[in-house]
């Protein structure tokens, strides 16, 4: 998705994780993606690096969409559709 | 013949050092959190991570209580394997890992044990140490076995790795 396609998106959950180090946001958006429902989007913020990289690689492997990143000032947000 | 693996990590660990049981730690909840089912193997020096300060064990011998009060006494007493510096080197760790956000070793076990990471602690090398069931940590479902179930379990898993 286009940066501008990401700031227009409809969130149903965000996970603030900027607060927790690897693997704390990997957890996190373990944890809250048993609260959405199928199809819905998941944004994450965090403030780890290793994020950017995670979250795509967790959703390849559970076959969510990863949709995009957006770098803010001091964190980033990952978007993925929930499968 | 095909043999396909489990999506499954199972780590054969040997060292008591901070740094060691930390990454296998964070690797496995990462793992975790992937469902990937974890199977961790506590052996030799890194049972001592596995000792609870506030238990105590009795009827040790001597060399069994010698090897009690030289070996670190449960995962916060653990040393670093670089730059240990007296025991200096973990305290500064400590102090980074909480100004930067990383959980410490204590949220990352109780972590461990809610996303069903599974221990099994070595009971000949347990043994070998002197130490009892008493002084181990609560930990959800641990066991006790030998090498032949380690084996086993990692013939199943698609990594196995050693620490």
């Amino acid at each position: 998705m286009t940066t501008e396609e990401l700031k227009k998106i409809t969130v149903s959950k965000s996970v603030d994780a900027r607060g927790t180090a690897c693997p704390g946001p990997l957890l996190e958006a373990k944890k809250a993606i048993g609260t959405i429902e199928s199809g819905d989007v998941m944004e994450i913020l965090s403030a780890d690096e290793g994020t950017k990289s995670d979250i795509p690689k967790w959703c390849g492997k559970q076959g969510h969409e990863y949709l995009g990143a957006l770098e803010e000032n001091g964190y980033f947000k990952v978007y993925m559709k929930k499968k | 013949m095909e043999n396909s693996k489990e999506d499954q990590l199972s780590v054969a660990i040997i060292s008591g050092d901070m740094d060691k049981i930390m990454a296998v730690m964070i690797i496995s909840l990462a793992a975790a959190a992937m469902d990937t089912k974890v199977k961790l193997f506590f052996s030799f020096w890194a049972i001592g991570a596995l000792r609870d300060p506030k238990k105590k064990a009795k009827g040790k011998n001597f060399i069994s209580k010698m090897f009690g009060m030289m070996l670190p006494k449960g995962r916060n007493k653990l040393k670093l394997s670089k730059f240990n510096m007296m025991g200096m080197g973990p305290a500064m760790m400590k102090g980074l890992m909480k100004q930067q956000g990383v959980m410490s070793l204590d949220e990352m076990f109780k972590q461990a044990g809610e996303l069903g990471v599974e221990i099994t602690v070595c009971e000949m090398t347990m043994n070998l140490m002197g130490f009892k069931k008493e002084e181990i940590i609560d930990y959800p479902h641990l066991r006790y076995a030998g090498a032949g179930t380690f084996v086993a379990d990692a013939g199943e898993s698609s990594m196995q790795w050693m620490v």
